[in-house]
């Protein structure tokens, strides 16, 4: 329904376009200059006001229609649901529904098919009220928009006000869109917060929160909800990522920009940009069957004693997957060093090695310090590869030989399967969120402070 | 600009040079491609030592293409191809067995816009001598900084803020603390390549007069745009025209009375 309505206003916007345009044409006749906007704008213009109302009625309706119709089917049955309680007002409604417009209701009885029946008719003078809105708004705003029409009328203003008006409108989904999840993330934080004391969630050492019993009925185990072992876990891992990835990442950065030649940088840049590409999954697995076994093998070999999953692992490979993300950025910041830079230490008889030590890396410090930031908070963010070569233990240890696990695994595995959610167990979830969120939330600004620095020095 | 240029009684100009001073640089049959393209073509020129030599020209006449080659800055660029012979102090400069690096330390170079290094003044200034290892103590370093300052007459505007960033001064305290930079290193020849073209009028002045002050220590060779400039601050006078180098002379005989009735027609303004 929604869709072919939806059709039938965007060929009327087409149809009122041209005949919008035609119009001022003909209204503009020998004297076409006098036009006040291009043609094309009176076009947009009719088709604006003729479909924009219209289309707006459409969408409102589809939203408020569902909710207006369950609350005046609900409240004439009201009588026989007193006793209900919400999750059967919602089962009724899902059967009614269902009844009314095909599919399986779980239960039929009379009452629900009064009820149905009800909806249908309800159902159907809806769509016929809104129909008959659309077309008496379509109409008017067509009426007003064909009569305005004249070669004074500004329209192209109109046509761009109206465009700023939707630009704002994009604008500001996309921000309330990061409040609500920001708000419901630390609303759900505080539901956790009032049944596990923060001091305990924030310092303490031990992770257990399997421990939990899934119902009432069952005997648990102590549940401990210590956040401090996924804390040293992340930040082990990251570390390790880090280290592989940094040197890597800007000793690549520096061949590419400043030794390769043109041909190989063509080549090679793409290439390394590849590894951007893989899905961490793949990463993922990589770790677990190829760089996993070979770490506990050779640590065996050096009498080392290394468990299968192994923070080295997982860092390591999260450092190879990071390396292009560190060598681009970096590539960038160095190639946006002045080559005036590079000639006036030439100049000096400072060798290439020198130059770049001296003064091109120096230079470029800010942005590839950023670029280490911005690494640093996505090999914090990322779940897969540890899942897969970290394992889940929340050890507390810095010793990259041991199986670790971090916050980003916790959170995932905290709300897979069956899960009551109201349980401290699940809403943990959503406190390891905040403070993933507030870590790597102050590693971009820090990141961005620096990267504005820098631009100061060069503008 | 129909009349001749008119001429200030400087110093500059009333010393005359004479062919007898031994040459510091020699080109013979100098030629530069760039690909396909014959940028320089059979350049033979003598640079007396601790003067002023001056390279005019039309835009694309070469002479920033040649003033390149004496320290090899040209090498940077893969496609250029450089033959004939260059020789400083009768060394080949192009002979393999030259390291360039050493070349470069002997010959500074001042750029055509200022460009400091993003450090401070007094690091700007240092960062010859430590890459070079021309200096063992850190009072050494000190007096070399105060010493390349002072001779590139910037000292008394910057003594008190030496660690402030080099990027923060004027353009035309920047060109000063570029070529304090490339004395430092103690060459002996400079080459500018246009060392005022980003400068104000007052800027430029300053520049000329420490450029007439600095021919008694070094041998310097400059590009420049402005014919005045060139009449103003050097002793000899090259004029470049489609890369070939049409005439060079004495600078008051090539501004009063050229040989060439091309360089006649650029120096009057009758095209270029």
């Amino acid at each position: 329904m929604f869709l072919t309505l939806f059709g039938i206003l965007v060929a009327i916007a087409i149809a009122c376009h041209l005949a919008g345009r035609r119009r001022s044409i003909a209204l503009a006749g020998s004297n076409y200059a006098a036009l006040h906007s291009l043609p094309g704008y009176y076009g947009a213009w009719l088709a604006i006001m003729t479909v924009g109302p219209a289309l707006i009625v459409l969408v409102v309706w589809s939203i408020a229609a569902p909710n207006v119709l369950r609350s005046m089917v609900l409240s004439q049955f009201s009588a026989q649901l007193a006793t209900s309680s919400v999750a059967q007002l919602d089962g009724f409604w899902r059967d009614i529904q269902a009844i009314a417009f095909g599919g399986t209701a779980g239960i039929r009885d009379a009452v629900r098919s009064d009820a149905a029946a009800v909806l249908s008719s309800r159902a159907a003078t809806s769509t016929t009220m809104m129909i008959v809105l659309m077309a008496a708004v379509g109409v008017a705003g067509f009426v007003y928009a064909w009569n305005a029409i004249a070669p004074a009328f500004r329209s192209r203003h109109r046509v761009e006000s109206v465009v700023k008006v939707l630009l704002a409108v994009s604008a500001t989904i996309a921000i309330l869109t990061t409040i609500g999840i920001v708000v419901s993330l630390i609303a759900e934080s505080m539901r956790f917060f009032s049944m596990v004391s923060p001091i305990d969630f924030l310092f303490g050492l031990t992770w257990t929160p399997q421990q939990m019993a899934f119902r009432a009925d069952q005997v648990g185990g102590t549940a401990a909800f210590g956040f401090i072992p996924l804390l040293t876990g992340t930040l082990l891992i990251t570390f390790i990522a880090m280290v592989v990835a940094a040197p890597l990442g800007i000793m690549a950065a520096v061949y590419l920009s400043d030794y390769a030649t043109p041909k190989v940088r063509a080549v090679g840049k793409p290439v390394l940009e590849i590894l951007a590409g893989i899905p961490t999954v793949v990463y993922g697995f990589f770790a677990a069957l190829t760089v996993a076994p070979f770490i506990r093998n050779s640590g065996h070999a050096l009498g080392l004693d290394v468990s299968s999953e192994s923070a080295l692992a997982a860092g390591v490979v999260m450092g190879i997957m990071i390396v292009p993300f560190v060598s681009s950025l970096s590539d960038d910041v160095i190639n946006a060093v002045p080559q005036s830079l590079r000639d006036g230490s030439a100049g000096l008889g400072a060798t290439k090695s020198e130059t770049i030590r001296k003064v091109v890396l120096p230079a470029a410090l800010p942005g590839i310090v950023s670029a280490l930031v911005l690494a640093v908070s996505r090999a914090m963010g990322e779940t897969m590869i540890v899942v897969m070569a970290a394992g889940l233990a929340a050890n507390l240890t810095l010793n990259p030989l041991e199986a670790v696990t971090t916050i980003t695994v916790q959170i995932g595995t905290l709300l897979t399967g069956d899960q009551e959610f109201d349980s401290p167990k699940t809403l943990a979830a959503f406190g390891l969120g905040l403070v993933l969120f507030v870590i790597t939330l102050s590693l971009n600004l820090v990141a961005l402070r620096v990267v504005n620095k820098y631009r100061e020095q060069y503008d | 600009m129909n009349s001749l240029p008119s001429f200030e009684t400087t110093a500059a100009t009333t010393a005359v040079p004479t062919a007898a001073v031994h040459p510091k640089i020699t080109g013979r049959n100098v030629n530069v491609f760039y690909g396909e393209k014959h940028a320089i073509k059979d350049v033979n020129v003598d640079i007396p030592e601790r003067s002023v030599m001056a390279f005019i020209g039309p835009s694309g006449c070469g002479k920033s293409t040649f003033l390149r080659c004496i320290n090899r800055m040209n090498d940077t660029i893969p496609i250029c191809r450089v033959t004939g012979d260059i020789r400083i102090d009768e060394q080949d400069i192009y002979d393999r067995n030259l390291d360039v690096v050493q070349l470069r330390a002997r010959v500074g170079m001042v750029f055509q816009k200022p460009n400091p290094f993003p450090k401070s003044i007094y690091e700007n200034v240092a960062y010859g001598p430590r890459i070079h290892g021309l200096v063992k103590s850190k009072t050494d370093l000190d007096e070399v900084v105060e010493t390349a300052l002072k001779k590139a007459s910037l000292w008394n505007e910057v003594k008190d803020r030496l660690l402030e960033s080099g990027t923060g001064l004027s353009g035309g305290q920047q060109q000063r603390l570029c070529i304090a930079r490339a004395i430092a290193v103690s060459p002996e020849v400079i080459l500018m390549d246009e060392p005022c073209s980003a400068l104000d009028p007052i800027a430029t002045a300053k520049i000329e007069e420490l450029i007439d002050e600095l021919k008694q220590n070094f041998t310097i060779v400059i590009v420049t745009h402005s014919m005045q400039q060139a009449a103003r601050v050097s002793q000899r006078t090259a004029f470049f025209h489609l890369g070939i180098m049409v005439e060079e002379g004495a600078t008051d005989q090539i501004f009063t009375n050229p040989v060439d009735t091309r360089t006649r027609d650029y120096i009057t303004g009758r095209f270029g």
